[in-house]
């Protein structure tokens, strides 16, 4: 079970537990401890994907967050499949399976590899220059395109996974557990405070995981024994708790952090059973502590994208940490003195360093001096300027820098070797810091970008605040917590020194190639080369932010975590700009990619969103009723009898209703409690029309406007006492009518005393109708005399039904005689039960609310949202008569005589009658005076309901037509996809214009 | 994603609170004597500032009470809350 590239001894995996995974297919083994790319590593897998648009082999360059090219489908079954994993990051358990992404049909062998051949024809910008014309064609160039660069597969099922989201408030954060997080955490633990430390890895530590133990010691122990020790520290102390695998995804304003934590990614299928898979982290901290670390360069030159060529942090992380050699034959390719530590772990775990080329011209540091000790082979004021090898490196070819360092000179030197170990210094992972808000400074001499503002309760320390040496990184955070945290903590933190030669910098090496013939990949993820860039700045962009989106350099899953800083860098040595006045490109979240499970947590399938069912809910589920949902209501929507279809349950009960009684669940209608010695008067500021001399006892109803002229709400108001109404809304205005109504009250009329309270989920409300409600009503409500003169139509009478108080009102929106029983909703369902007894043998029908729309709209009563959209006046719905004229003012009064709610030719709303009874107009259709053989067609207006009317025996239609109320009798036309309906404007009541019924 | 000092209830996070717009923008005592123009500057036209903008909020996951806030709306920094009916400060 050993793989070859495993060393014997050392490292953090546990070689008493193996472990089989399957990566393409094909089994390997690996330890505990592990990553996907640490045990690919060890059996010698260097290929692990395709660049995206010239399918080139890639391999690992990292390993960790930052990683390009790593980038795996992790499946099991069709509902957890999950494409854009980095390999770097997973760990492996038994029964894992990973597959190459963005190849076709197997990683070794890439129909896609042609577009390599062909590359100078795929430069920037070709997708958007090439596949734009014509539009019709778009399709079937998605289907190749799609099909040959594939990012990944979603799951085609459900994700049976279970995600948790948690708030959480904190006094500290610290992200990142790298010796400036540890040192910070250190401190913080010694004070009260309560500390949250997090980290993204596995395990704590952050660069000192895979330091060489005989470079760096910390208090005289190894980076690893250290970490331990401080690890056991921290844990002593009942303040601080420590999150790891949790990467914080993004960093808002007033330190609101959003993190995810993984919690059974990395376990085996039988310990992940009913475990939570990842908890999603709202966390408010009163101080953020950003330790978030630096990312290592690469380096720019032609062909620095061939498997096998890997940053020089990330091997030695392999080596020390995995006990994993990522080669045998090593060069090093350094611009600073840290590569040469990866040099030094190489060399004394038996790999061959062929030779460390170095950009600069010397260096005094003492890594360096070891290594010369040793008899490495130092090149200094070299470059590589390409490289070999298909699948894997196998030779680099090497020139001498020119005095300017602007060419090569020289003979071109080739060596073999399978690794190429690249140092191009180190990008501080301002990530979170620029998330939040904060301003970053460019650094001319030292080619970074640092953070310099911030408005928040927060500091940044260690490498991402641009401090590389471990030394100077202690003492620095030691005293920039002490200060932040306003102790006087002592932190004794001794680490043994060296002293490092300087870093030199050039974005672009030089080539002995012409340009356009190198391949120098800036961002592996996306394919764009230098030259892309090049070619961007020549076609006239300028903007860093243009640029990236033409040439998608930083636009991949990775979001230009190596590639920013290069791109940047070549645009300002092109455009002889500064890099501080070029600006970086936006940082934005998640950090890392997120899962949809973490984002949308437990509210799934029922958790969704909040069901509001009402208290005879249960019985029209009994009786097989179909529900519509009405904002968060369900809503009866018809009862089919015998497998009726919707159509004829709407019509029967349709009928029902006006021949003989219908029952309707009305207990969603908004309910609002006004009370207060200024009721009357808000009500009349509220309502177009007068409410003065409403009596006690009786209802009205009322339409309530926009302050700009437009129907807002409608609903019928009852008088119950002097200072006391309920006011009802419609079923989705009820909490906006709510907020108004206190908005005003609060607001512009705090002089009023008017008291409001949503009682809407207090009452159930029954609504019976049709010719026999009254002697239904008169079994049921015994208290109450049903006489016309007693209780005529718009009052309200006080009920008892069995003891229980209730109030009944006679209000219609059908047109029919008709009656509601509003009661304490827990007794909603037993007086519903009651009129359906006592209504028997009145042939009593429940409706639901598809027969109540027809009903009304046989009458021509208008449904707020549908006859009108935020547009339409009381005017434009011919409705004058419930707009007073004798009111000084009222909401959207002054509105109605702009000129623009005044002028002719407004769409005004009126009835529509087909020539041919039996057609029935579709909502939503346009209405045309003149039919053209094809569009454009001038259109009048639009359907707004249509139904056929079973008690008319005909097609109806309301409709909102220009100029309306001058048309009727007009003959008008409907185009449909198949034919032209013929209609004629008629009045909007179709049926009892007259208000017989309602007084019968 | 601000945190919100409601001057009824203390500090709450944003998402208790909803966004009323632009704040001392009183409505007109007697409306019908405003012309057409006048009447739309009231209706219609808001300042939408970069910077120190006065604003209405409204409790309304809470108290239900509305308040006014000066934010700036370039970093979110609340600078000041008082009450309805109170002048902004000068
Ligand atoms: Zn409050």
């Amino acid at each position: 079970m050993s793989s070859k590239f495993r060393l014997q001894s050392g490292g953090e995996i546990n070689r008493s537990e193996a472990i089989s995974f399957k990566f393409n297919g094909k089994t390997f083994f690996g330890y505990k401890g592990d990553t996907l790319a640490s045990a690919l590593l060890a059996n010698g897998i260097h290929l692990v994907g395709r660049s995206f648009k010239y399918h080139r082999p890639r391999g690992f360059l990292g390993s960790g967050s930052e990683e390009p090219n790593a980038i795996v489908q992790v499946y099991k079954d069709e509902a957890k499949k999950e494409p854009n994993v980095r390999a770097t990051e997973i760990e492996i358990f038994e029964g894992l399976e990973a597959k190459s992404q963005n190849c076709w049909p197997s990683v070794n062998f890439d129909f896609g590899e042609i577009n390599n051949l062909f590359s100078p024809i795929i430069p920037a910008g070709f997708y958007y220059k090439t596949f734009m014309w014509p539009a019709k064609f778009w399709k079937k160039y998605e289907y190749f395109i799609r099909k040959s660069a594939g990012l990944g597969i979603s799951a085609t099922q459900r994700d049976p996974d279970l995600y948790d989201h948690k708030y959480y408030h904190c006094e500290v954060l610290i992200v990142g557990s790298g010796p400036a997080g540890l040192a910070a955490a250190l401190i913080a633990a010694k004070t009260e405070k309560k500390v949250l430390l997090v980290d993204e890895k596995p395990e704590i530590g952050g660069s000192l995981i895979g330091s060489n133990d005989n470079v760096i010691r910390i208090n005289n122990d190894t980076p690893k024994d250290w970490i331990k020790k401080t690890y056991l520290e921290l844990l002593k102390n009942k303040n601080v708790q420590i999150l790891n695998r949790t990467s914080v995804a993004s960093y808002h304003n007033y330190n609101y952090l959003i993190m995810v934590q993984n919690l059974t990614d990395h376990l085996n299928e039988n310990d992940k059973k009913n475990k939570i898979r990842q908890r999603l982290w709202k966390v408010r901290a009163k101080k953020v502590i950003l330790a978030t670390g630096s990312i290592e360069r690469t380096m720019i030159f032609d062909c620095n994208d061939r498997p096998g060529i890997m940053l020089s942090s990330a091997v030695r992380k392999y080596l020390n940490h995995y006990a994993v050699k990522c080669g045998n034959n090593a060069i090093i390719f350094a611009n600073n003195d840290d590569a040469y530590e990866t040099a030094l772990s190489l060399h004394s775990k038996g790999v061959k360093i062929k030779a460390i080329i170095d950009i600069r011209e010397e260096s005094n540091g003492d890594l360096v001096k070891k290594c010369t000790d040793l008899g490495l082979k130092i090149m200094w004021k070299h470059s590589v300027v390409s490289t070999g090898g298909h699948k894997k490196i196998d030779k680099v070819f090497v020139m001498k820098l020119s005095a300017d360092n602007n060419s090569v000179v020289g003979d071109k030197i080739k060596i073999n070797c399978d690794l190429l170990c690249v140092s191009g210094g180190y990008t501080p992972a301002v990530h979170l810091f620029t998330q939040s808000g904060g301003k970053l400074s460019f650094d001319e001499k030292k080619f970074y970008f640092y953070p310099v503002k911030t408005t928040l309760n927060q500091i940044s320390i260690g490498s991402c605040s641009g401090i590389f040496n471990l030394k100077k990184i202690i003492q620095d955070s030691n005293l920039k917590v002490n200060d932040f945290l306003k102790t006087e903590i002592k932190n004794e933190i001794i680490v043994s020194d060296y002293n490092s030669g300087n870093f030199k910098n050039i974005w672009l090496l030089p080539s002995d190639k012409v340009t356009g013939k190198t391949k120098s990949f800036v961002d592996f993820q996306n394919d764009s080369t230098a030259n892309d860039i090049k070619l961007a700045l020549r076609e006239g962009f300028k903007s860093i932010e243009h640029v990236k989106r033409y040439t998608t350099t930083g636009m991949a899953t990775d979001q230009g975590k190596i590639s920013n800083m290069h791109a940047l860098g070549i645009i300002s040595e092109i455009t002889k700009t500064k890099m501080g006045e070029l600006g970086t490109t936006t940082f934005r979240p998640p950090y890392t990619p997120l899962t949809f499970g973490a984002l949308v947590g437990r509210n799934v399938k029922q958790f969704f969103d909040i069901t509001r069912e009402t208290p005879m809910h249960s019985w029209h589920k009994k009786k097989g009723a179909k529900f519509e949902d009405v904002g968060q209501w369900k809503r009866a929507w018809y009862y089919p009898v015998n497998n009726e279809n919707m159509h004829d349950a709407v019509q029967r009960e349709s009928k029902a209703a006006r021949n003989n009684a219908g029952i309707l669940d009305a207990s969603t209608l908004g309910k609002i409690d006004i009370q207060g010695r200024d009721a009357n008067e808000f009500l009349n500021r509220i309502y177009t029309n007068a409410w003065s001399k409403l009596d006690i006892g009786k209802c009205r109803y009322g339409l309530m406007l926009n302050e700009d002229g437009m129907v807002y709400d409608d609903g019928v108001t009852t008088r119950l006492g002097e200072n006391h109404y309920i006011m009802t809304t419609t079923t989705g205005g009820a909490a906006t009518v709510m907020n108004k109504l206190e908005d005003y009250l609060q607001t512009e009329w705090p002089e009023l005393k008017v008291f409001l309270t949503s009682v809407t989920d207090h009452f159930a409300t029954v609504s019976v109708c049709g010719p026999n409600s009254k002697k239904i009503l008169e079994k049921i409500v015994k208290n109450i005399n049903f006489e016309d003169q007693k209780f005529p139509h718009m009052s309200f009478k006080d009920g008892i039904i069995d003891n229980i108080k209730c109030r009944v009102m006679r209000i219609s929106f059908t047109g029919e005689l008709s009656y509601e029983i509003n009661i304490q909703a827990n007794y909603g369902k037993a007086v519903w039960e009651k009129c359906m007894d006592a209504g028997k043998e009145f042939k009593i029908t429940p409706y639901g609310t598809e027969a109540m729309h027809l009903l009304r709209a046989e009458k021509g009563f208008v449904i707020v949202g549908q006859e009108t959209d935020g547009t339409i006046t009381p005017v434009d719905l011919q409705m004058d008569w419930i707009v007073s004229k004798k009111k000084y003012d009222f909401i959207g009064k002054r509105s109605l005589y702009r000129s623009d709610t005044m002028k002719d030719g407004r769409k005004q709303m009126v009835g529509l009658l087909t020539t041919d009874p039996n057609e029935i107009l579709e909502e939503g259709a346009q209405i045309v005076a003149e039919v053209k053989k094809k569009p454009p067609m001038n259109m009048l207006g639009h359907v707004t309901s249509s139904y056929y009317s079973p008690n008319l025996k005909k097609s109806i239609a309301l409709a909102l037509v220009k100029n309306g109320k001058n048309l009727k009798g007009k003959k008008l036309y409907v185009p449909m996809q198949n034919k032209i309906i013929e209609v004629i404007v008629s009045d909007s009541v179709f049926l009892d214009k007259e208000g017989n019924k309602l007084n019968a | 994603m601000f945190i919100i000092k409601c001057p009824y209830c203390g500090e709450r996070d944003h998402t208790e609170f909803s966004y009323g717009g632009e704040a001392h923008i009183v409505r007109p005592k007697q409306p019908t004597e405003l012309s057409d123009d006048q009447w739309a500057e009231y209706l219609f036209m808001r300042k939408n500032i970069k910077g120190l903008q006065y604003e209405r909020w409204n409790h309304s996951h809470g108290c239900r009470q509305w308040f006014n806030v000066a934010r700036d709306t370039s970093n979110d920094k609340i600078h000041l809350i008082y009450k309805m009916g109170e002048n902004p400060p000068k």
